[in-house]
């Protein structure tokens, strides 16, 4: 399984990028992390002509935390925002989703930029993007544009970049105060693509629920965002607890809203029936995880 | 002298494996050329024309060869592997179609370039005009006939057979209560870590043969190579270097592969090789294990199995290359350690098309031990009687060996249980994952919320089968035993367990023995490395060799020092009068002695000299019935196979809202016999277990309707990774094999046999619901509570 | 028409290596072929079982993604080159001798890479974060229980060698 030949560019700046993917156009891919590039062309998947290695353009592998915000850039690996922990500080549902996407080899050379650009609607930061409100930068050769996360995701394995553009980073705002957040997922085996996946946001006001959100990924053929808020509003959230919200009620809403599909790992009518689970699960977690003293640990292991 | 054989010592090949200088087929061979194939795209379709022309000028390419190259006997179809009369309608492919393909990833032409990548550019290039033909996918649409794999087999049958015992309609018809079902269990396949590879030296000067081959039949792939090329076998050696798994899939010989790249060599006069690729692996190697099964069983109040009516349907693939010997063993092992007055199994194995199916660690055994255990657990729940009591009450008790089931096992032989103590090893079982105390555990759990279920698998697994392996045993001057045998190794730590048996029977130190196998060099008879049979032929062969060295060693040093051969032991390498190690000569002095020569090469010829005999004129230097050299070459031929057995139970949670599968406990009680190395052997339980697991909860070729392959990738055929097993818990019993010198049965394949019928039994009972297919997986569980069919009624759950 | 080729400098296992590939070469190909150290399996091509992991800079990544020539001016570590200068075994080889953590050893060195990086930064881990270390590489032979075990034990070799 090796790959069909290719012209190959190594850019040093952002400019010489832009300058060749302009010149190479729809025969060109951007390769950043490769974890989903490479397999498909040792596949014979697919055979562009230019391959356009951005892994030595200088200035794109930063995290840059600040009160707002997480900006991630296009060669950041995965790995390094996961292990961020001003990025955690700052929007914890980062470092909940990067925990499952795939395995740590994967992710020390995997990119969280160049997974969004894959748009695969089992993508873990698909929905992270999707839930924070995030949006992407993306540029060319004649300037550089902002594009929701809305905007961004076309269909499954399509995003809105055209010929001679790429996405130079990624930011994902903080959530409003008072809001906690968890990511829960069903895979067949520990690292696979999910079946069917969640992130969720709970905003607890003065001890109850103000607001809940949650993201899907797998269920559709893009990340699909559910406000979850009249399902829930009103649960009283008290010592990491809620009662009195009706999160399978929530579950009930989010399954009237996904067209998920079947394949050889699921039937559709199991993954609807995961994004009930799923979502009780997930907003019981966000919600206790409001609560100010939460933190994750950081996980070693290597 | 310490004890060697039956500890457990690290491995030799260790050394070499953790330091990355293991010599892997594509280690070898880093100038030669690259082969790679154009493979079917299609399920079932005629080869209308091959056109080559775009990829002419390709830089580095070497040749393009389709079926039309080939002449004489690689021309004609694949051979066909072990003949059955049964086997009235087996068929093979030919190396590279001729007109016809039947199954995705039939080879149709080899490309040979300078580079694998070149070689993928031009398959690519090569434009093949197919005319689609309506594909047979799966057992029911190949067995209503209407759509044909072959021909010129109107009902897709490749062979009828039946296997019977007692009267089985009589004790149906007269029994108390019956049950009938029928399940299903999928393909998966062997799937090791390194694919398969063949790397070719054809040397024009002698014109001879080199080949080696990630193989676990270097012998057998010689005969093949030897007959198809029309060379006489002396002048091909094949070779099988450190191979990276095989669980089956490579005892297949010859693969396509096998003949084309060493004809190649002979045609280009160039190293040719070839390593396949993982999706290669999975459209081009071997499956196994799909069957449709229809039971029927006749039972007493007891529980006694009175008879057992069983009809299998077995995919086999598109072609039967390795004969039907994996439907023979479903319905021979089917069973298991139980004695049912009357047993009838029918099987026919079917024609499909998709890859063929050749045997699979178990290879046919977890099959028939699904259809057996599955029988005991309904039986249990028809009566309301603890499942392992009832398959206590229908247990081969231990003074009923050697036991006589009245069946014909895979070599031919009679199926006959030489020893086992299956009550015991019950008793076992349930002692080690406390399956008599398991109500407190489930209602404990329950209290939690959590749902929990037990189950167990019993088989018996006959090992050790013939015809026959060799072991060469040889001490060279310097003190170094030489062992060689000629069936293969796969990572079962042949070189470790066979020098252990060596240096026992010899009185060596282990560090002195080195040991080489799968080289027709070395040792040129030998079957090959399958069906649980390693330790028991070559071990017992290389035993037997090593107590002939170690007979003649004597009878010289005797002669030497002047003394009995009674009078003398060896010990730690030095043969030496017992209790008086004065009197002593080291083993190496007694291999030179061995041969004598006029000349003395080196120090250990001039030093033995002190020891030669006087010349005594009215003998012969070499006795008629003896020969220079202190070596020994003995093969060792079972009288028929030898039957290990064991028990597997398992403790599982379900989470009631995802249906996903949690194995919290696997228990294994295996008999094996005598143990050469119980860490080896614990290592093959092992892995057979994650493969049972595997089997069980994952893995599966899902083929869609019109024959292609939808997971032919890691990342969509899900073997389980170490989060997906369970720690293993295990107890040994050794109850000795009385059939050959060493005691021992096989142990390569127990660990997988029980694992789908025991999960399956968990999984039922903690959810009450039938399972009658495997795999299941967390989408089967709960589209399979969704409908709620055939609920079981088993109290509070 | 020939191929894109590229000057590829490589560091591996201490030693500077400098060849010219074409540009399409998978490290895990130019480390077999290129530089001539066999120790890295290929075992999918698709980056899911393991057997090509190398370090690269320190970090374990999956050989058979990245291209040579992405790797260009990297400092890489296969199974070659975990032993000490002086031959001595690392603690993670010796591990899994002790405790039969290979049987065909096609696997093993992409989890002896995985580990000995790992226990870089976790000298202490639990059963569940040895658990966790290995649960990206596949292997068929030994059903992981060794290897499980050979993750704790080379933990703990390496901390009794300081």
């Amino acid at each position: 399984m090796k790959p069909p030949a290719f012209t190959y560019h190594a850019p040093e700046s952002l400019d010489e990028a832009l300058g060749v993917l302009a010149e190479v156009g729809e025969d060109g891919k951007v390769l950043a992390g490769g974890q989903s590039l490479v397999p498909i062309l040792n596949m014979r998947l697919a055979a562009p002509a230019h391959l356009v290695d951005i892994n030595r353009v200088a200035g794109l592998s930063t995290v840059d935390t600040n009160d707002t915000s997480v900006t991630v850039g296009a060669t950041a690996r995965h790995t390094d925002v996961e292990l961020d922990d001003a990025a955690y500080g700052v929007q914890p549902l980062l470092r909940q989703a990067l925990r499952l996407v795939a395995h740590p080899v994967i992710r020390n050379r995997g990119t969280t930029v160049g997974s969004l650009a894959h748009a695969d609607p089992a993508g873990e930061m698909t929905a992270v993007l999707a839930l924070t409100r995030g949006s992407v930068r993306i540029t060319s050769g004649s300037g550089s544009r902002n594009v929701d996360a809305t905007d961004f995701f076309v269909g499954p394995l399509e995003c809105c970049l055209r010929a001679g553009e790429m996405v130079e980073s990624a930011t994902f705002p903080a959530f409003p105060a008072g809001t906690g957040s968890a990511f829960i997922e069903v895979a067949r085996r520990h690292g696979d693509y999910a079946l069917c996946g969640v992130a969720a946001a709970v905003t607890v006001l003065d001890g109850a629920v103000s607001a809940a959100r949650a993201a899907y990924i797998s269920v559709g053929p893009t990340p699909l965002l559910v406000d979850l808020t009249d399902a829930v509003a009103g649960g009283a959230v008290s010592g990491g607890a809620v009662s009195g919200a009706d999160w399978a009620a929530a579950g009930r809403l989010a399954q009237s809203q996904v067209s998920p599909e079947a394949d050889i790992h699921s039937t559709a009518s199991y993954r609807r029936h995961l994004v009930g689970v799923l979502t009780a699960r997930a907003l019981a977690e966000a919600a206790a995880a409001a609560a100010p003293t939460h933190s994750l640990p950081l996980r070693r292991s290597g | 002298m310490t004890q060697i054989f039956g500890e457990p010592i690290t491995r030799r090949e260790d050394a070499r494996l953790t330091t990355g200088r293991g010599r892997f087929l594509d280690d070898l061979g880093r100038h030669a050329l690259a082969a790679a194939f154009v493979r079917s795209p299609h399920a079932h379709a005629r080869v209308r024309e091959i056109d080559v022309t775009a990829p002419l000028d390709v830089e580095g390419l070497i040749g393009i060869y389709t079926y039309d190259d080939l002449d004489g006997p690689l021309a004609e179809p694949l051979p066909l592997l072990i003949p059955h009369p049964t086997l009235t309608a087996g068929r093979t492919a030919y190396p590279l179609a001729n007109g016809i393909v039947r199954h995705v990833g039939e080879p149709i032409a080899m490309v040979v370039a300078t580079d694998r990548y070149v070689a993928e550019d031009v398959a690519g290039l090569i434009e093949v005009t197919y005319e689609p033909l309506p594909p047979v996918v799966g057992l029911t649409a190949s067995r209503d006939g209407d759509l044909l794999v072959h021909d010129d087999l109107p009902d897709n049958v490749a062979a009828h057979l039946m296997q019977q015992t007692g009267d089985v309609d009589a004790e149906l018809a007269a029994a108390p209560n019956t049950v009938t079902f029928t399940q299903t269990i999928e393909r998966s396949a062997s799937m090791p870590l390194e694919g398969r590879g063949v790397y070719a030296r054809w040397d024009a000067q002698d014109d001879s043969l080199r080949v080696y081959s990630s193989t676990q039949t270097s012998t057998s792939v010689r005969a093949a190579i030897a007959a198809k090329l029309e060379l006489s076998p002396g002048k091909v050696e094949v070779i099988a270097p450190d191979v990276g798994g095989g669980f089956g899939v490579k005892i297949v010989h010859p693969w396509p592969e096998e003949l084309l790249i060493p004809w190649a060599a002979r045609l280009l006069d160039r190293e040719v090789k070839w390593v396949e690729d993982r999706r290669e692996h999975f459209i081009s190697s071997a499956h196994e294990r799909g069957q449709i099964q229809d039971i029927t069983a006749g039972y007493d109040d007891e529980g006694r199995l009175l008879a057992l009516d069983v009809r299998i349907w077995h995919d086999h693939g598109a072609y039967t290359p390795y004969g039907i010997i994996v439907p023979i063993i479903t319905s021979t092992q089917l069973l298991g350690p139980y004695k049912p007055r009357a047993y009838r199994c029918a099987i026919d194995s079917m024609y499909t098309n998709t890859v063929i199916v050749t045997p699979y660690r178990g290879a046919g055994r977890p099959q028939g031990c699904f259809a057996m255990e599955r029988t005991m657990d309904r039986i249990a729940d028809a009566l309301g009687l603890d499942r392992a009591v009832v398959r206590e009450r229908n247990l081969i008790q231990p003074d009923e060996f050697p036991y006589d089931q009245g069946l014909t096992f895979q070599d031919g032989r009679p199926l006959i249980y030489d020893s086992g103590d299956y009550p015991e090893s019950l008793r076992m079982i349930r002692e080690l994952v406390g399956w008599d105390d398991f109500e407190t555990v489930r209602s404990q759990a329950a209290a939690e919320g959590r749902t929990v279920g037990i189950g167990m698998a019993c088989y018996v697994e006959g090992t050790g089968v013939g015809p026959y392996e060799g072991g060469h045993v040889q001490v060279e001057n310097s003190g170094r035993v030489l062992v060689s045998t000629g069936l293969t190794s796969q990572g079962q730590g042949h070189e470790t367990v066979f020098a252990q048996i060596v240096a026992q029977e010899l009185g060596v130190p282990l560090d002195d023995v080195v040991v080489t196998t799968g080289d027709t060099r070395r040792f040129g008879y030998a079957v090959g490395t399958f069906a649980s049979r390693a330790a028991v032929m070559s071990g017992n062969a290389v035993a037997l060799a090593a107590r002939n060295v170690r007979a003649k060693a004597l009878r010289i040093a005797a002669d030497a020092l002047e003394c009995s051969v009674d009078d003398l032991d060896i010990i730690d390498g030095v043969v030496q009068v017992k209790g008086d190690p004065s009197a002593a000569m080291a083993l190496s002095t007694v291999a030179v002695l061995s041969n004598p020569l006029r000349y003395a090469f080196d120090n250990a010829a001039r030093a033995a000299t002190q020891f030669a005999p006087r010349a005594d004129p009215l003998r012969a230097p070499v006795d008629e019935d003896d020969e220079p050299g202190l070596e020994n070459r003995d093969y060792y031929s079972p009288i028929r196979s030898t039957f290990a057995s064991g028990m597997h139970s398992a403790v599982v949670e379900i989470d009631r809202d995802t249906c996903e599968t949690k194995i919290l406990r696997y228990a294994v009680v295996h008999d094996c016999g005598n143990l050469i190395n119980p860490m080896i052997v614990e290592g093959q339980i092992h892995g057979g277990v994650a493969q049972g697991v595997g089997g069980a909860l994952y893995e599966v070729m899902h083929y869609d309707e019109h024959g292609q392959l939808l997971n032919a990738s890691f990342m969509d055929f899900l073997m389980p990774y170490a989060t997906e097993i369970p720690h293993i818990e295990t107890a040994h019993l050794q109850t000795p094999s009385p059939l050959n010198p060493l005691g021992i049965k096989g142990a390569g394949e127990a660990g997988v046999i029980p694992g789908s019928a025991c999960l399956a039994s968990a999984i039922e009972d903690a959810l009450g619901v039938r399972i009658s297919a495997m795999p299941v997986s967390p989408s089967d569980l709960f589209e399979l509570l969704a409908t709620d069919p055939e609920r079981t009624r088993r109290g509070s759950r | 028409m020939s191929e894109q080729h590229r000057s590829v400098t490589l560091t591996v296992n201490g030693r500077t290596h400098q060849f010219d590939v074409p540009v399409r070469r998978l490290l895990s190909d130019a480390i077999r072929h290129d530089v001539g150290l066999t120790g890295t399996h290929v075992g999918c091509e698709h980056g899911v079982c393991g057997a090509c992991t190398v370090l690269m800079d320190g970090r374990p990544v999956r050989s058979c993604l990245l291209f040579a020539v992405s790797a260009d001016g990297a400092a890489i570590t296969t199974v070659e080159g975990l032993a000490a200068a002086d031959g001595t075994r690392h603690p993670v080889q010796q591990a899994f001798t002790e405790c039969h953590a290979l049987q065909c050893g096609f696997c093993t060195p992409g989890f002896l890479t995985t580990i000995a990086a790992a226990l870089e930064d976790n000298s202490h881990p639990s059963e569940e974060q040895a658990e966790e270390i290995i649960s990206g590489n596949l292997c068929r032979c030994t059903g992981y229980q060794n290897i499980k075990a050979a993750v704790l034990r080379a933990a703990e070799l390496k901390r009794a060698a300081g």
